[in-house]
């Protein structure tokens, strides 16, 4: 398989985009669906200071490395949960980057350790509110990276949600009609009233695939190990099910996300009912007298047309 | 071939030669959520993967 662009061997197909690529055309492939995505979000501007949550995983680290190399001024926060071994290997890969590739482009790592502030470690605070510890989880690192974002005066706060983690999302809040979560689904939320710093998705138009895809081409060292708590997670279980209807029509996830967002910002014309469509759109067929858009009703044609075809 | 496996870390013995997809067919693994590496580089589903060859299939789906 051959890179669509310039012919060499391709690193990559993307049946999506019905498209293959080498990892040069792969990787100016993605910064421009990055750049797609900060300018019709209106995510920030060059002027900006920006603030990743980077977790060590392949989306917050391509995600901070993609701005760096876009030109943005990128540092970034990595909250430390104090989950054994995880923890310490995901800090250990956040720290690599930060020294040997942030660095040089003047960006900076912040860190904050729960165990320090909370006196223990996510699970251990979880078993202590008697509460699940993914829930716990997300409570302190909202809190955290808004309170960095919010009081070291970053303009924005990005995180790497990409397109799977938004469709796996939006499927569990449509399984569930919890309508009041629709909103926050946006890739752009406003810093709607004061301490709330500006959250956008950057990655939203990229699959999980193609930005492990990124991470590989652009060997960037990220922990592939999951966060052991994430097990038979239900979004898991939504991403499984998405992926399957992706493989056998591709183009579904970006369909499902993308339809959802369009929807979002083009409210429906003044709710014409169901009536009044009707009414509007339909008139009696020309030789039944049912109701038709067309002229002649697609049952009238069928019939005219199988009467006229020549019999056996 | 060594097929190196993740989410356990473990390793399979496979015959090659094999394409990619093919590959993935066998263990049972979804392409949309799997990247086939070769020793450092990334390949493509109709790559035909040979018996001498360091495989890694490494998953890309996360769950937090
Ligand atoms: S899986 Fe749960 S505990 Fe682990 S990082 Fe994600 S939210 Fe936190
Ligand atoms: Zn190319
Ligand atoms: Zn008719």
């Amino acid at each position: 398989m051959n890179c669509g662009k310039c012919k060499t061997k391709a690193v990559i197909s993307l049946p999506r985009h019905n498209a293959a690529f080498c990892k040069g055309c792969f990787t100016a492939f993605v910064h421009e669906q990055v750049a797609r995505a900060i300018k019709s979000f209106k995510m920030f501007t060059p002027e900006d200071r920006i603030l990743v949550a980077v977790s060590g995983g392949k989306d917050s680290l391509a995600l901070w490395h993609i701005l760096l190399k876009l030109g943005y001024r990128a540092d970034a926060l990595y909250v430390n949960l104090g989950i054994g071994s995880y923890s310490e290997e995901s800090h250990r890969k956040v720290r690599h980057y930060a020294d040997q590739v942030a660095a040089a482009h003047g960006a900076t790592l912040l860190v904050h350790v729960v165990e320090q502030e909370a006196g223990a470690g996510i699970r251990e605070l979880a078993t202590l509110l008697h509460r699940p510890t993914c829930s716990t989880c997300g409570t302190i690192k909202r809190y955290q990276f808004n309170r960095a974002a919010v009081e070291q005066n970053y303009d924005v706060m990005a995180t790497g949600h990409n397109l799977d983690d938004e469709a796996a999302r939006l499927l569990g809040n449509v399984l569930h009609w919890q309508e009041e979560y629709l909103d926050k689904q946006s890739p752009t939320l406003p810093a709607s009233v004061e301490g709330f710093a500006k959250k956008v998705k950057p990655l939203c138009r990229l699959s999980e695939r193609e930005i492990a895809a990124y991470a590989v081409v652009n060997r960037i060292d990220y922990i592939v190990e999951e966060c052991p708590m994430a097990k038979g997670s239900k979004m898991l279980l939504y991403k499984e099910v998405l992926n399957r209807l992706e493989t056998e029509s591709p183009g579904t996830k970006q369909r499902f996300y993308w339809g959802f967002l369009d929807k979002q910002t083009k409210p429906e014309s003044a709710a014409e009912t169901m009536t009044e469509k009707d009414q509007r759109t339909l008139a009696p067929c020309q030789s039944c007298g049912q109701p038709t858009t067309a002229g002649t009703c697609s049952y009238c044609k069928m019939m005219a047309k199988a009467k006229t075809a020549a019999p056996r | 071939m060594i097929v190196q496996l993740s989410h356990p870390q473990r390793q399979v013995e496979i015959k090659g030669p094999k394409r990619t997809k093919d590959l993935l067919r066998e263990l049972n693994l979804v392409v949309e959520a799997h990247l086939v590496i070769r020793g450092d580089d990334l390949v493509t589903e109709d790559e035909m993967l040979a018996d001498a060859d360091q495989i890694e299939i490494r998953p890309v789906i996360s769950g937090g």
